[in-house]
């Protein structure tokens, strides 16, 4: 297993991709103005749903791309956020100033809960453990019959902001996802240059140093998976509000494997990556699913071919071309 | 004994049939440079693993500045001030030279659960770091990646990495191992001037660099000690020449 | 809880434990030797029982059905490992989770385009449909009978094969140390290519038999893959004995777990929240059971490796 496939994540991104994020957040933040001459919500309510995937992607990309712990449940974080706000407003507690930070507290517990046993592992196994820890709470849900089961739960409305309904504007929530996507990044962003980021990068690049020079990897990593779960969770509250409806299908193995594409196809270990590899991916299904509902037998090996030949993602693509470009 | 600031007790380990550390008893005293001398497959490695805790004895006790170590993790005995360096360099390659020493000044400065702040840019870490650096020699070439860096630059950075610890007790694995001539006389140097801020467990096949710098020599042999003592006493020694010595020494 | 039923639900987790095998076996090899994480190859087990429906459609015979979809799942496997996987062994494992993930999509939607979404069937032989008499009021369906003794047999043929042949030999040397193997003159390229062969068959071969059983549709494999990892996992990496042992402990908790959670839970709680509570419980247990596993040993019940 070669640790040359992974280069070493650094704190920021190098040379012309500098302004990156910049520009990321200045496209986001004139969608939905492009979109007043499109007329329609249609590409607000998809941008929203990008960002909100983007948002998951990121606190991924700590986990993965920053911290080597490939977790293979991370769509049951997304899952449990989404599933507090359902069954809140089932009980009629329909403010958002309670069912988010519910839905955090859900999912960082779980988090915290689950990372304390997984963490012990590595390797597949850690692999497989996130997997299994993912299932559970797919399965805990599809057997919830008065939340819906395995049919999943319409929710009657979005939550309300301290008793506004401005989430109901979709230009408004696309902008309050845009804040928590902006929040979310520059939080992470911060944290990965921290004194506490660097021993996380460190130990994945040597976890047996990291422990001679008597860092004890294991409480950061388990920090980190929390930080990470409890993110998610942001993002799967802002997804039962887009979709006004939560569903098993939110935490199930195949999600978590996305995500990992996701922000594999971005590029890893870079943050920018992988908000630009979520809205690849969604906005890739998004226009070939309009042409045929086979698009994935072309993705697939899309998705190989990635692997083989494209191993920094776009961002390592983009890179590539800057410098060839440099040269002139 | 009361004063050594490791004391190793009857430690014992072995790989199914393989005895590799036979009921050893060792110590070093404050200060003091003791090197541990022997041929392939004694078990030197082994020890040092065992007393920075990347292997467990199976049986023994492992005493550091009077406190027994031996269940401990190695991040706990690292606090301690127990700091290693590894006979295959062991560093953060993506990281530059000076990061992978701030590391190691971060650890020694508590405190790293902070999650806000440039780490690359504390004066506070980056200066004992670059002063680690310069100890070793490596002051220009804080900045190159870690992986870039030649093979005894390498050897050197180790050892940076360690003393940024500021340890009681430094254990060096064969740290001249694979360096020419001139890097060997570098580290050498290095070494002696450090010697007497800490005590070191130096485990070295250079004999040169050995009888230079050691206060005391142990001869480890199929695991176990078979002479201690001065330089002097250990090169007359008729057991540690006809064992190991015999044709070491021109 | 009658004994009739007992007993029938022992042999249903028998027979599952028995699939399970035939496709962890495969998995836990290529595993073991190339240290290669392959999520795809539950889509080997759905492709087996595929490429069966289509030849049945051609022949008529389930044997030669058989026969030929096996060659044809050795077949693609071999190429598969050719063209793609060959150039991963090097790559650490995200690579290998994202690209194998990537032919899951492929396989999956290329059936449905291929075959269409409805899902297919494959009528068993003949001879071997209905039902036997085993005991006064227990009567058992003779193809799961076949599934097992199938199963069976060949865990005792892969048993004579790795510790009894020569070829056998270098696969167990290679599961705990390929560079060494590599380094002692064998051509390991070749000994990759037929564990993993061999293991996209055994993986066809599982799927061929549950077929008639089971109906054949896109996505069938997937569930099947995170019990065969399971099983893996529970019974350590690169072990056969251990994906026997574990295959059959995750067959017959699965069963008798889904089974009887409900009217065991209920001498705990009341029979309302016991039938609510039951059926999560029992879908969760194989996961419970790998955590503790994985908490008590982390790396597994028998791993090749070695702990």
């Amino acid at each position: 297993m070669a640790a040359a496939s992974l280069a070493a994540s650094p704190a920021r991104p190098r040379g012309g991709l500098r302004v990156l994020p910049a520009g990321i957040f200045l496209a986001f933040a004139l969608i939905p103005i492009v979109a007043l001459f499109t007329g329609g919500t249609y590409l607000v309510s998809l941008g929203s749903r990008v960002m909100i995937f983007a948002i998951a992607a990121v606190a991924l990309d700590l986990l993965v791309g920053y911290g080597a712990l490939i977790s293979f449940g991370h769509a049951a974080f997304i899952g449990l956020g989404a599933y507090a706000v359902g069954i809140l407003s089932v009980y009629g507690i329909t403010d958002a100033l309670v069912s988010l930070p519910v839905a955090l507290a859900v999912s960082a517990a779980y988090a915290l809960l689950t990372g304390v046993i997984c963490l012990r592992t590595s390797g597949v196994y850690f692999i497989m453990i996130t997997l299994a820890f993912g299932q559970m709470a797919f399965f805990t849900a599809s057997s919830l019959a008065p939340f819906g089961g395995d049919d999943g739960l319409t929710i009657a409305a979005r939550n309300t902001l301290a008793g506004f309904p401005l989430l109901r504007d979709e230009r408004a929530f696309y902008y309050v996802v845009l804040f928590c996507l902006l929040g979310t990044y520059v939080f992470c962003r911060a944290l990965v240059g921290s004194r506490f980021g660097r021993v996380v990068r460190g130990a994945k690049e040597n976890p047996v140093r990291m422990a001679t020079i008597g860092f004890d990897v294991y409480r950061f990593q388990l920090a980190t998976y929390v930080i990470a779960g409890a993110l998610a969770g942001l993002s799967g509250f802002l997804l039962a509000n887009a979709t006004e409806f939560v569903s098993p299908a939110y935490m199930s193995w195949q999600r978590s494997g996305e995500l990992i594409v996701m922000v594999l196809l971005g590029g890893l270990g870079s943050l920018d990556g992988a908000i630009i590899g979520a809205a690849a991916y969604l906005l890739t299904e998004e226009w070939l699913s309009g042409f045929t509902e086979h698009w994935k037998v072309i993705f697939g090996p899309v998705l190989v071919l990635v692997v083989l030949f494209a191993r920094g993602g776009l961002i390592g693509l983009a890179s590539a071309l800057v410098r060839r470009f440099a040269r002139g | 004994m009361a004063d050594a600031v490791l004391h190793l007790e009857k430690l014992r380990k072995s790989f199914g049939a393989l005895v590799v550390t036979d009921e050893l008893t060792f110590d070093v005293m404050p200060r003091e440079l003791h090197a541990v001398i022997g041929p392939n497959g004694a078990g030197k490695t082994t020890l040092i693993n065992q007393i920075s805790g990347l292997v467990a004895p199976d049986a023994g006790t492992i005493l550091f500045a009077g406190r027994d170590i031996t269940a401990l993790p190695t991040h706990a005995r690292a606090e301690l001030g127990l700091a290693r360096s590894f006979q295959v360099s062991s560093i953060l390659p993506g990281f530059s030279a000076l990061e992978n020493v701030a590391l190691a000044v971060q650890s020694r400065a508590g405190s790293s659960f902070r999650v806000l702040g440039r780490a690359a840019a504390e004066a506070a870490l980056n200066g004992p770091a670059m002063a680690a650096l310069a100890d070793v020699g490596l002051a220009e070439r804080a900045h190159i990646p870690a992986g870039e860096l030649a093979h005894g630059e390498k050897r050197a950075l180790e050892l940076a990495i360690a003393l940024a610890m500021q340890p009681k007790l430094l254990l060096l694995d064969e740290p001249m191992a694979g360096t020419g001539r001139e890097e060997t006389a570098r580290l050498v140097e290095v070494l002696r001037r450090l010697k007497g801020r800490f005590s070191v467990v130096l485990v070295e096949h250079d004999m040169t660099a050995v009888f230079a710098l050691a206060d005391r020599i142990s001869v480890l042999i199929y695991g176990r000690i078979l002479a201690s003592g001065t330089p002097a006493g250990v090169r007359a020694d008729p057991r540690v020449v006809a064992a190991y010595l015999g044709d070491e020494m021109e | 809880m009658s004994t009739t039923l007992l007993v029938v639900q022992i042999l249903n987790g028998l027979q599952l434990g028995v699939l399970l095998f035939l496709v962890a076996a495969g998995l836990t090899l290529v595993f073991g030797v190339m240290d290669f994480i392959n999520l795809a190859h539950g889509a080997q087990y759905m492709l087996g029982a595929y490429l069966a429906v289509a030849f049945y459609a051609l022949t008529g015979g389930f044997l030669s059905a058989l026969i030929l979809a096996l060659a044809a799942a050795l077949a693609f496997g071999l190429v598969l490992e050719f063209a793609v996987f060959r150039h991963l062994y090097d790559r650490d494992h995200l690579d290998h989770v994202i690209a194998t993930f990537g032919i899951i999509l492929f396989l999956n939607h290329g059936v449905k385009l291929v075959w269409g979404a409805a899902p297919l069937s494959l009528p068993m032989p003949e001879l071997f449909s209905g039902s036997v008499r085993l005991a006064e009021g227990l009567v058992y369906p003779v193809w799961r009978l076949v599934i097992i003794a199938a199963g069976l047999a060949i865990a005792a043929l892969l048993y004579v094969l790795v510790a009894h042949t020569r070829i056998g030999m270098l696969v167990r040397a290679g599961a705990t140390n390929a560079a060494m193997v590599s380094a002692l003159g064998v051509n390991i390229g070749r000994l990759f290519m037929i564990v993993f062969g061999f293991g996209a068959m055994l993986a066809g071969f599982a799927g061929i038999m549950i077929a008639p059983i089971l109906s054949v549709e896109p996505g069938m494999g997937d569930n099947i893959l995170i019990l065969a990892f399971v099983v893996i996992v529970i019974g350590g990496i690169g072990s056969i004995r251990g994906a026997f042992l574990a295959a059959l402990l995750i067959g017959l908790v699965d069963t008798l777990g889904r089974s009887f959670s409900v009217d065991i839970l209920r001498f705990v709680m009341g029979p309302s929240p016991a039938r609510t509570v039951g059926p999560a419980i029992a879908s969760m247990l194989i996961y419970l059971l790998m955590a503790v596993v994985l908490y008590v040993r982390p790396t597994g019940l028998f791993p090749a490796k070695g702990r």
